[in-house]
């Protein structure tokens, strides 16, 4: 979205043309025209400075120093400390705030506590809050305007906002938790409140629209928001239904493996598991039904999150540290934004003492640690989406065949307010699996008549925060792992160490027990048998405490090897897993440096697997001389993907490039489109096999070979990157552009592009394009708690403060904050800059 | 004389009325000042708009130098202004001195059948 065009609006040519009109004639001596003629030009010129043109904001409002812009051009003196008192509190509390902004909060109850959480979140980062959950509800048109549309239709027909509502209803199950999420509530609407118009976030001044009231509903959205960025898209359903329309079930299994060859497992290989305590049995019908059915689908979804949101964790245990104490790391990888995703902040009450980053929008801390505790997660990559093919009765959609009779849908009736348009009404259905996500009325192609109802973990009730309520105050391993068996969606790798000296990893989730291939395609959904039959029990998800080695970790990878009794599908990274098993492995005497070292690691592994390949397969000879140059800087490489690194350019696109060659001409035969084989499919399948019938390219009468495929990729590979040469971006880091975008993307001047950041989402420091690292945090359990952390960021949501994006320059030269873990008695402190003390009075 | 004195009244009824007003109180206080201080409308227009100007370019430039320009840059590379928040603070100073005057003249006419000077 561009604001504002540099051009005159049409308010100024009236004037300048009345303004040159009064001065040459003269009406005397009736000057009551020239007075109303005046007035109404004055008023006019008001009228349209006072409205919004467009993507123009209010310009009048938006400049007045006293009302606009100006207003929130923070000084850079700027003090925090305040008196406050709201009704809704019970006791006394203080926030003590560091040099960096970090608030200690210190309250006398939980509640309180909450209050102040929620009210502090407001008043740093409301803009995002309201965003981020006004987007999850399928309400982004009331900002964006009509462009937004579909989006908000996707949204509500993956039934977002019947996910929060299930969420909501499951809180209001729990009084005593209740209570905790009133008061997040309670505080971020007493800082709404206290809110005067001059001092809205700069962002409302532009779109010109004003916070809504927050709710306990929105809280959920938030978190389902979480959940559809880790959850949604880890599954391939529709572009594998249309793989399966056209390869066969061999060919299949060679480009879309379960079991990677090159997985290192996070649960440490040789591991027993128990025998399932669920065995799901495949229906009778899925020969001819589910596995012979070649139908294809032309339905996308449109805003499927990143396959590559993805994150690092591991821990090491007091035998491989120097100190003796464990290290635990993590570093979740994410779309960067800015105002950033967390707010780091320390939480203190009578109940708990927890330090870490939050996400504004929701109570308690998410990562982090306390006294005697850390712990960290990672996503869990695991399929818990399917779609059902629903047969109805007529277009009403107000019936759906299901196990031999007519059954009756649910419908909701779906109003989507629009900016400067008309209100869009859609109706969708919902069925015994969940709502129909695609239909005739809603799909990016309306080609398609395929009604798809989508079963998805996120909309079954459950309660997420009470997982980090409790984690907050964990004091050992059993208190960790009761705080997390009640975790549902998204699915995470909860990784643990204690001052004890324990260290585990529960790769925790509310997962379907599938029977074989169950639920890689399109099922159908017109009767009970291809329904999930039931859930992994709890206790079998994969875990692991205190192993002989001394370390876990977990980065997206699948989370077991083929010894796991249960089909676990899932969207699973696995070159970084592998790297960092490969360091830690190999190193003893660990200190929290090093750590910091290993979250900054460049080593590109896959790159080493592939060199080779790509040197043994080259037709040296039949290169030009431009190409011999890429090949030269290529030899010459190190294997790391550092922010200068040329070879990492060169190796990533010929590697890209070689890629094509190989798969492109199969995969094109899939029409809409089949899922790429993932990242080091093409290097485990060369690995077997170095003339596999996908390399020879159907497309000519010759028979290609490796040898082809190699030469022919560099050979496409140095035109693209001669012209990058010419650009002056044969750099990693210039090629990529690391950039930290505004959650506005239309806002470039809100963003911080440019940064110079290596790595990759293959690479341990995952930073892509405009994704990656988005907080890392090392904590070693030592008494006294040593422990770092960074954000791309800043602590202030203001674009207008000096704290906007403080930590991005130390986030992107790989240095950390210390984390200053307050006591009781450290209020009186030099850490401390600014106190705001709230109370009831 | 006239002509100081309606500019200084102008910037600080314009600047009371930020406090209580919305951003368009600028428009009151300079009609109100050009009522009480009567002038042609040409030397009204022009007071009224000089009147604003220094206030609007005025705060704007404390806030900005107290600020060290962190914000104006950014806005006025939205603008586009190129990223010049000097631009910004003038800008700012010119759309509410128009206003202004604008109000100011339209003052001006309003005790038009009194003799001027």
């Amino acid at each position: 979205m561009k604001l504002l065009k540099n051009r005159m609006q049409p308010g100024f040519i009236v004037n300048f043309l009345y303004l040159f009109l009064s001065f040459t004639i003269i009406l005397p001596p009736m000057r009551i025209v020239p007075f109303l003629i005046s007035a109404v030009v004055t008023a006019g010129v008001v009228f349209v400075l006072d409205k919004q043109w467009g993507k123009i904001p209010p310009m009048g409002k938006f400049l007045s120093p006293q009302h606009g812009l100006w207003q929130n051009a923070e000084p850079a003196s700027q003090r925090f400390d305040a008196d406050l008192s709201f009704p809704d509190l019970r006791g006394k509390a203080e926030v003590y705030f560091d040099e960096r902004l970090v608030p200690h909060v210190f309250a006398e109850n939980d509640e309180d506590l909450y209050f102040i959480q929620g009210y502090l979140h407001a008043k740093f980062r409301l803009f995002q809050m309201d965003l981020q959950t006004k987007a999850a509800e399928g309400r982004a048109s009331e900002i964006a305007g009509a462009k937004a549309i579909n989006y908000d239709k996707e949204q509500r027909r993956l039934g977002m906002k019947f996910a929060a509502e299930n969420a909501l209803k499951e809180i209001e199950k729990d009084p005593a938790g209740k209570i905790l999420f009133d008061a997040y509530t309670k505080g971020v609407n007493a800082y709404i409140g206290s809110l005067k118009a001059s001092a809205l976030p700069i962002e409302y001044k532009i779109l010109n629209f004003k916070p809504e009231k927050w709710t306990n509903l929105r809280t959920a959205l938030l978190l389902k928001m979480m959940a559809k960025t880790l959850s949604s898209g880890t599954e391939a359903d529709l572009a594998n239904t249309n793989a399966k329309s056209v390869f066969l079930p061999e060919e299949l299994k060679l480009l879309y493996p379960q079991v990677p060859d090159s997985l290192v497992p996070i649960v440490p290989k040789g591991t027993m598991f128990d025998p399932p305590g669920i065995v799901p049995v495949q229906p009778a019908t899925a020969d001819s039904l589910y596995f012979g059915n070649k139908q294809t689908v032309t339905a996308k979804e449109i805003s499927k999150p990143d396959i590559h949101n993805g994150s690092n964790n591991w821990v090491v245990a007091g035998s491989k540290t120097l100190s003796g104490s464990p290290i635990l790391c993590n570093d979740p990888h994410l779309d960067l934004s800015l105002p950033s995703i967390w707010y780091e902040m320390q939480l203190q009450s009578p109940s708990g003492n927890a330090y870490g980053v939050s996400l504004p929008g929701s109570p308690f801390i998410i990562i982090g640690f306390n006294d005697s505790i850390a712990w960290g997660v990672t996503n869990a990559q695991r399929d818990v989406k399917d779609y059902f093919e629903i047969k109805f009765r007529d277009n009403t959609k107000k019936e759906y065949w299901f196990d031999g009779k007519w059954q009756p849908t649910t419908q909701r009736v779906e109003e989507i307010k629009v900016k400067g348009s008309t209100t869009v009404l859609d109706t969708v259905a919902y069925t015994i699996f969940g709502p129909v996500l695609f239909d005739e009325s809603f799909s990016t192609e309306l080609s398609t008549k395929r009604n798809l109802a989508v079963r998805w973990t996120a909309h079954d009730p459950s309660n997420e925060g009470m997982t980090f309520y409790k984690l907050n105050r964990a004091k050992n391993y059993a208190e960790y792992e009761e705080a997390i068996k009640t975790f549902e969606c998204p699915g995470q790798n909860f990784v643990f160490a204690s001052k004890a000296g324990d260290i585990a990893i529960w790769q925790q989730g509310k997962f379907p027990a599938r029977w074989i291939d169950q639920g890689l395609y399109i099922m159908p959904g017109e009767d009970s048998s291809y329904m999930w039959q039931g859930f992994i029990p709890q206790a079998e998800n994969p875990h692991s405490k205190n192993p002989e080695r001394g370390f876990l970790e977990s980065a997206n990878q699948r989370p077991v090897d083929s010894t796991y009794p249960y089909f676990i599908p899932g969207s699973y990274i696995t070159p970084r897993g592998a790297t960092i098993e490969k360091y830690l492995s190999s190193m003893n005497g660990i200190t929290p440096e090093d750590m910091m070292k290993l979250q900054n690691n460049y080593f590109n592994l896959l790159a080493e697997d592939a060199r080779g390949i790509l040197l043994q397969f080259i037709r040296e000879g039949d290169l030009n001389a431009t190409e011999k140059k890429y090949l030269d800087i290529y030899k010459k490489w190190d294997l790391m993907a550092s922010p200068e690194s040329k070879g990492q350019t060169v190796y990533q696109l010929w590697y890209e490039s070689a890629e094509r060659e190989i798969w492109l001409d199969d995969l094109q035969r899939v029409n809409p489109q089949a899922p790429w084989p993932g990242g080091q499919i093409s290097m485990e399948v060369l690995k077997r096999d170095t003339a596999f019938k996908f390399i020879d390219n159907i497309n000519t009468p010759q028979v290609e070979t490796l040898y082809d495929a190699v030469t022919t990729g560099l050979k496409k590979a140095s035109v693209e990157l001669a012209k990058l040469e010419a650009e002056g971006k044969l750099e990693w880091t210039k090629f990529k552009d690391p950039t930290v975008l505004h959650l506005l993307e239309a806002l470039p001047a809100f963003a911080r592009k440019g940064l110079h950041v290596g790595g990759g989402w293959d690479i341990i420091n995952a930073m892509k394009h405009t994704h990656g690292p988005s907080w890392r945090m090392v904590v070693q359990l030592s008494t006294p708690t040593e422990a770092y952390g960074v954000y791309p960021g800043g602590q202030s949501g203001n674009p207008g403060s000096k704290f906007y994006d403080d930590y991005i320059d130390t986030w992107a030269e790989g240095k950390y904050n210390k984390l200053w873990f307050m006591r009781e008695g450290d209020r009186a402190d030099k850490n401390i800059k600014w106190t705001m003390k709230f109370s009831k009075e | 004389m006239k002509f100081l004195v309606a500019i200084i009244l102008t910037s600080l009824l314009a600047f009371i009325s930020g406090l209580f007003l919305p951003w368009w109180g600028i428009a009151i206080a300079s009609l109100l000042v050009a009522v009480l201080v009567h002038q042609k409308a040409g030397k009204a227009f022009f007071s009224g708009l000089l009147g604003v100007l220094f206030l609007w370019a005025g705060l704007a430039w404390w806030i900005d130098m107290k600020n060290n320009g962190v914000l104006s840059k950014k806005i006025a590379a939205v603008l586009p202004l190129g990223g010049n928040g000097m631009l910004l603070v003038l800008v700012t100073g010119l759309v509410g001195g128009i206003v202004a005057g604008l109000a100011a003249m339209s003052g001006s006419f309003l005790r038009s059948k009194e003799s001027v000077r």
